[in-house]
């Protein structure tokens, strides 16, 4: 088995989309369904086979410095297993969702494109190639925010695509530099020959890739784009870009920059330490004041965010898997708080906290599954949001930050404060409306089934058997610095 | 390194425009200075002084020529250039369409 197939299968099928899909609507569904259903089956298949392993393929038979390598281990896996997963529920959203839109050909055709620009930026191990990828998912990302064809979303969607090229131009600067230091483009290349490059310039690389992938995942002073984007496109889309789109492009790639190619310099997990705090509590802040729902939820993914890098920040194992766990748990509750709202949206027309209501009788599904995600994101046990941030707090304890702890509990509080929010105005608001405009079809509750689920499921993670095995072999690939290159160099032949 | 400095210099007039500028238009065209300046980065990074263009050929010899790979990564980035520009232009005539300016000023309905 070949990691090219993560990017075979979804670019394979927008193209057989395109081609077959517009005489056929249940052809371009089938497709979408079936490549995003093995892209499932194969990444879970792949992160189990492949354990603390390095899969590496070099494309085309050409040599390592020459060609492009593809490099997978535990923790790309471990983010194509996210990615695939949520594709699948998102795509089961969008059965019914999209029909309002006007359901076609197109929507699966570049949610597929999505798809593979991510899998492409998780599997590859040559920075160019990745650059490149990040551009092919960005480019469904923007075409998507505007895919309701509204004035307000080709806003978003403009406002989406400038930032995008802003961290486009100085990621490729970055790779420039990087590629006059060391004359390669291969990761593991790289890796080896950073040792031997003045620190002044270690720290120009380092700014550089943070500016341009920090604008990507939305860190506190690059986030301006984020609830705009996040708030317009369509509720599925919104999930795949607050769940997986900003970790896919923007955490997983400076986890892999930081940690296995520039190997974890103290100055940038400071900064980690450092935007990850103001991420977090300055996006909550914002949020608590919003009464647009879906605007709320794009602001808390600023915060959520915040505790990721507080995690990576702290760079012990404890902390890391708190960031990783995290990670996985954000992509659940989060994208399940945007089925929600888009299911609320399509029901009674408005996403203003103010206008809701009667919700729990109206639309059982949503407002249960609403209530068990608010309590994820705001850390209740027994759901996972709160195992992910009590093992950051422990950690940020442990490592003698208690100022970071305080942050996270600071934060924590307050989105408790603003999900109390969403269920007394929103899901039991004031205004009762007596009809839903529309019923929420059963793609659309299964999705939101299968999400609060795992909300659930997911705290099993936290067992000790079970940690070893799924967590810590992430881990330890994040910590295994510039053991990175040596796996790598040494799967060549 | 004058000329890495100058290359820098041509960036930041794109973001100065990109930051600056109210116009749809003179964004757009923004972002493609910044491109630019990018682009003239990395084919400087492999320019070498009185080499000659990298074609291997009879009694020519490898090390006196420009390193052709960034010429190979420009090409790629110029490509996708287009493509964000062209979706750019695009979003930029629906803007028009839907509010009859390209004053972004005058195109707020997402604020908070």
């Amino acid at each position: 088995m070949t990691p090219v197939l993560f990017i075979i299968i979804p670019l394979a099928s927008a193209f057989l989309i395109a081609l077959v899909g517009r005489k056929r609507e249940i052809l371009s569904r089938t497709l979408s369904f079936l490549a995003t259903a093995s892209l499932l089956g194969l990444s879970l298949v792949t992160y189990f086979r492949l354990g603390s392993g390095i899969l590496v393929t070099e494309l085309g038979g050409w040599k390592m410095p020459f060609g492009i390598v593809l490099a997978l281990d535990a923790f790309g896996a471990f983010m194509l297993v996210i990615v695939s997963l949520i594709a699948l529920t998102s795509l089961l959203f969008s059965v019914s969702y999209v029909r309002h839109l006007g359901s076609d050909w197109k929507y699966e055709a570049l949610f597929m494109i999505l798809v593979g620009g991510m899998n492409g930026v998780l599997i590859t191990g040559d920075l160019f190639n990745l650059f490149v990828f990040t551009e092919i998912a960005l480019f469904a990302a923007f075409a998507l925010v505007a895919y309701g064809g509204q004035a307000h979303e080709f806003e978003a969607a403009f406002k989406y695509a400038v930032m995008a090229t802003v961290s486009s131009a100085l990621i490729l600067m970055a790779i420039a530099v990087v590629y006059g230091a060391t004359s390669t483009l291969t990761m593991a290349h790289i890796s080896v020959a950073m040792a031997g490059i003045k620190p002044g310039l270690k720290i120009w690389i380092g700014a550089l890739f943070l500016a341009g992938y920090g604008l990507k995942s939305a860190l506190i002073p690059f986030h301006a784009w984020l609830p705009d984007a996040h708030s317009s496109a369509p509720a599925p889309i919104s999930a795949m870009l607050s769940g997986v789109l900003i970790k896919a492009l923007g955490i997983y790639v400076l986890i892999r920059i930081f940690f296995n190619v520039l190997g974890a310099p103290q100055v940038f997990l400071q900064a980690f330490l450092v935007l990850g705090a103001v991420s977090l509590l300055v996006g909550v802040f914002l949020a608590v004041g919003q009464w647009d729902l879906k605007r709320l939820l794009a602001y808390h993914s600023i915060s959520q965010v915040g505790y990721i890098f507080i995690g990576l920040g702290l760079n012990t194992a404890l902390g890391l898997a708190g960031a990783v766990f995290h990670l996985l748990n954000h992509a659940l509750f989060k994208s399940l708080l945007f089925y929600n709202a888009g299911a609320i949206e399509m029901g009674l027309g408005t996403r203003d906290l103010r206008k809701m209501g009667n919700i729990s009788r109206l639309m059982p599904v949503t407002a249960h599954s609403s209530m068990i995600a608010s309590l994820a994101i705001s850390g209740i046990p027994p759901f996972n949001g709160f195992f992910s941030k009590l093992m950051i707090i422990i950690a940020a304890v442990q490592a003698h930050q208690p100022v970071y702890a305080l942050a996270a509990v600071i934060g924590s509080l307050l989105t408790l404060a603003s999900f109390m929010k969403v269920q007394r105005y929103g899901i039991r608001g004031e205004s009762p409306a007596k009809e839903l405009q529309s019923r929420p079809g059963w793609g659309m509750n299964a999705a939101m089934v299968i999400l609060a689920a795992l909300c659930l499921f997911a705290s099993l993670l936290i067992i000790p058997g079970i940690k070893e095995s799924v967590l810590d072999p992430v881990v330890a690939a994040i910590m295994n610095n510039t053991g990175y290159a040596a796996a790598v160099l040494g799967a060549q032949k | 390194m004058i000329i890495y400095a100058l290359c820098f210099a041509l960036f930041l007039v794109g973001l100065y425009g990109l930051i600056v500028k109210r116009d749809l238009i003179k964004i757009i065209l923004s972002t493609g200075i910044m491109g630019y300046a990018v682009n003239l980065m990395i084919v400087l990074f492999g320019y070498r002084r009185e080499a000659i263009y990298p074609i291997l050929e009879k009694g020519k010899e490898a090390a006196a020529m420009v390193d052709p790979l960034p010429q190979a990564l420009v090409l790629t980035s110029i490509v996708i250039e287009l493509g964000t520009t062209a979706l750019l232009v695009a979003l930029a005539v629906q803007l028009h369409k839907n509010f009859k300016t390209f004053d972004i000023t005058k195109i707020r309905r997402l604020r908070g």
